[in-house]
């Protein structure tokens, strides 16, 4: 037996960039987070080769998740082709040589910034969000150690009464993203600043979903099947935005989530959000043979 | 129609009774009265005599309670049986209080922004008597003691002392108690008032109500009183200092 | 039941415990200690308070008082001691609650009003949604009933309704008072503490606060406890009165005795030192 034998040839980083102690904590509070759905949990974040705050929270995760067999879709409020988006995929086919991907369908882990795709996610694929604050009591409760004695005693009552005040002061909720939502009925999460049209999306999912915070370093989940209840008054429902009957300009689908382009004469143009759906439309419309998934909304309205 | 055995019922038996003060900071002791016993039955009217200062008003309040004996008994009937008053609990006592023993003075804590009928009316809302009900009948109180109607709904803060004896007392005597005190109920009420007053008790007498009572005057009650006790300066006022 | 001083025993004659009051007592305390390193704030002090009464607690800085409120709250545990209120579901010592159960009884079954206003209130928040934070902390998720039910409160407590989503930042004193008083009776608690609910308010405008609270407690019949130095506001509110000094119970008895005839020298001099 030799040294030569018992040890691995040099390599200039680890698989998946993160060392292994790294990916094993990293690890044990994900699977600490979905135990306690929608909990908070704190974790060392490590430096990774972008800055914080632009997502190396969600990053840590899926260098975690990633495998030499993923595909990887890395999409920045639904577009893959942003230049953040872009870097981000590349960096993960390069150090862990999966496979870069373009279509929902085919994507096994999602590493998304502000948006879900509007392709129905199944139990085989893992959505990954980036989230700027992890914590919903933040402009209730500025004091860290407070608020999560608040979340430790379920005592939610101030994030109520902000709600209630916006409806009094403004006759409905203000909240536009990042809508508090109780998990699993226990934990109050913000799901980061996807829009309200997105939130929905997460409750009794067939997919698992974990958020997570690079500069807060704080990571939660959202396991399949677990119910995501937006933070609602009983005679007040909760209402999407009203994109229900827009148009995307470029793909002609109509009764999705839409980007408003300001055009020169004041008017405004809608373009698909989800980028790549809107390509595939496009391609379907030429002719080619494209698989569309089953999508969350139809006519403009949700299906659970 | 009167019951005859109601009449002979008793409601105050005092043995004894003994009031002292101690007055720490003089280090003195002020004996107010001791030795004092008597009955009283339903519908009996018992008038408190003797000069001024001999304690008649601290043997009133003695027996209601506002006042602690030093010694002695109050035996008062009620349904559940007897009890010494003397001795009894302050939460039985505040019982009895709101329930049959009342206590008349000429002074009315009055309180800002409550009108003088719902002064008048308390007595009955707290027994259970709906609002306009009762304040039906405090109404017909207030006119019987001679309050003019505009000054019903005004607040009685704002009253001369005779308007205030005038609601104090519609209040006072507006639900029949067991055992009625009566302090000096009269002072500063003019005649008609005065009448008034005499033609209740009276009235309260008639259906069974118990009184002893100091009196300015007397002769105002002259026709009702069944017996009077005389306080004399031996029962009463010895300094003995210590 | 309770211990007290009592100087000059000839004075006055030993009471006997309650024959006539069948209802049992709606909170009873029993040998409270307490004391912070060489400081005794509280001596083995028992009250009871029965339903629907107004127990007045009095006495100078330093008596103890505010801190045997405190413990009534629950803010606090004693070094011994025990605390049990008459309610449904409710057997055991109060101070052995755990963190969650003593938040719920809290929330649910007492309500207080401090002197302070602002530790009774969210300042930064509109005076109904002060009231409807309650509502909220019991289940209350409809967002008419949380206004009507504030409304209510708010109301109740004399408080202008056109004023109802003002901040008590905004609000003089004796509103703040008001607001404190309606979130207080909001979920009709069983028992209501006030400690020192108008000092530092204008004399008038205390006297209208007072004024409330007498209506309140005759119209819901609310057990209250009221902890105050101000011997006009214990005579205006109590039925039965506690005199403390420096920790211990000195003398208890009905308010018109107590002030009429006042048996512990201390209460003399509080009574008579009245200006």
């Amino acid at each position: 037996m030799t040294l030569a034998s018992l040890t691995k040839p040099w390599e200039a980083f680890s698989y998946g960039f993160l060392d292994a102690s790294a990916k094993r904590e990293i690890r044990r509070k994900m699977l600490k987070a979905i135990a306690v759905p929608g909990c908070q949990m704190p974790y060392a974040s490590r430096e990774v080769p972008i800055a914080r705050g632009w997502g190396t929270g969600g990053l840590q995760v899926t260098l975690t998740l990633i495998r030499p067999d993923t595909s990887v879709k890395v999409i920045d409020q639904g577009a893959d082709d942003s230049v953040n988006a872009a870097s981000i995929r590349r960096f993960l086919a390069r150090v862990s040589g999966a496979r870069e991907t373009l279509d929902t369908l085919d994507a096994t882990i999602l590493q998304s910034r502000h948006r879900i795709p509007e392709e129905k996610l199944g139990p085989d694929q893992i959505l990954v969000l980036q989230v700027p604050n992890p914590e919903p009591l933040r402009p209730v409760e500025p004091n860290m150690s407070v608020a999560r004695q608040m979340h430790g005693d379920a005592d939610y009552s101030r994030l109520w009464l902000t709600l209630y005040e916006q409806i009094v002061r403004s006759g409905r909720i203000m909240q536009g993203a990042a809508y508090p939502s109780l998990v699993n009925g226990r934990h109050v999460m913000t799901p980061s600043p996807i829009p309200r049209w997105d939130v929905p999306k997460l409750h009794m999912a067939q997919h698992l979903t974990f958020l997570s915070a690079g500069r807060e370093k704080r990571l939660y989940a959202v396991p399949p099947f677990t119910r995501v209840e937006p933070l609602v008054f009983s005679d007040v429902p909760y209402k999407v935005e009203d994109h229900a009957g827009l148009t995307c300009h470029r793909s002609g689908v109509k009764g999705y989530f839409m980007n408003e382009i300001p055009q020169d004469d004041g008017t405004s143009a809608h373009e698909l959000s989800d980028s790549h759906f809107g390509v595939k439309a496009i391609r379907r419309a030429e002719g080619e043979a494209v698989a569309t998934g089953e999508t969350w909304y139809q006519n403009g309205e949700f299906r659970p | 129609m009167r019951n005859c055995e109601a009449m002979i019922q008793p409601v105050l038996q005092v043995e004894g009774l003994a009031k002292t003060f101690r007055m720490h900071h003089l280090d003195q002791r002020l004996h107010a009265f001791s030795g004092i016993g008597f009955t009283l039955n339903a519908g009996e009217f018992l008038l408190l005599k003797g000069p001024n200062g001999v304690g008649k008003s601290t043997l009133l309040r003695t027996l209601y309670r506002s006042y602690l004996p030093r010694d002695g008994h109050i035996w008062y009937h009620t349904v559940e049986g007897r009890i010494d008053l003397a001795r009894a609990a302050d939460v039985d006592i505040a019982l009895l209080r709101r329930r049959e023993i009342g206590f008349v003075t000429q002074f009315l804590i009055a309180r800002p922004r409550v009108a003088a009928e719902e002064i008048v009316a308390e007595p009955l809302r707290q027994a259970g008597v709906a609002r306009s009900d009762a304040l039906a009948e405090a109404r017909r109180w207030l006119e019987e003691f001679g309050v003019k109607r505009d000054l019903w709904r005004a607040y009685p803060t704002t009253f001369s002392g005779g308007e205030q004896q005038k609601v104090n007392l519609a209040r006072a005597l507006i639900l029949p108690q067991r055992l009625l005190l009566l302090d000096e109920p009269t002072a500063s009420l003019d005649v008609n008032a005065r009448a008034a007053l005499v033609r209740r008790l009276a009235d309260l007498k008639a259906q069974g109500v118990a009184m002893i009572g100091v009196f300015h005057h007397p002769g105002d009650v002259a026709g009702l009183v069944d017996r009077d006790i005389e306080l004399t300066a031996e029962e009463a006022s010895e300094n003995v200092d210590f | 039941m309770n211990m007290q001083e009592i100087q000059g025993a000839s004075a006055r004659l030993e009471l006997l415990p309650p024959q006539l009051m069948t209802t049992p007592p709606l909170l009873t305390l029993d040998g409270v200690s307490r004391r912070y390193g060489d400081v005794v704030a509280l001596s083995d002090v028992s009250a009871v308070v029965y339903p629907g009464e107004v127990l007045g607690i009095v006495g100078e800085s330093g008596s103890g008082k505010s801190t045997l409120l405190r413990m009534m709250n629950l803010e606090d545990t004693p070094d011994t001691g025990d605390y049990r209120l008459n309610l449904p579901g409710l057997s055991t010592n109060l101070f052995g609650l755990d963190r969650f159960e003593r938040r719920m009884l809290c929330a649910r079954q007492i309500g207080i009003v401090y002197q302070n206003p602002h530790l009774g209130l969210l300042m930064n928040h509109t005076s109904s949604g002060n009231v409807a934070e309650r509502l909220l902390i019991a289940g209350e998720r409809s967002f008419e009933a949380l206004r009507g039910r504030a409304r209510e409160a708010l109301d109740a407590s004399e408080f202008p309704l056109s004023r109802m989503d003002a901040r008590p930042m905004e609000l003089s004193g004796g509103m703040q008072q008001r607001v404190q008083l309606a979130k207080a009776i909001a979920l009709e608690p069983a028992l209501l503490l006030l400690d020192e609910p108008t000092t530092g308010l204008d004399v008038s405008v205390q006297a209208l606060v007072l004024d409330t609270l007498k209506r309140l407690q005759r119209d819901r019949a609310i057990t209250m406890v009221i902890v105050s130095h101000d011997l006009g506001v214990i005579r205006t509110m109590a039925d039965r009165v506690m005199v403390m000094r420096r920790g211990r119970v000195v003398e208890e008895g009905l308010v018109d005795q107590i002030f009429q005839d006042p048996q512990h020298e201390y209460t003399q001099q509080l009574v008579h030192a009245k200006l």
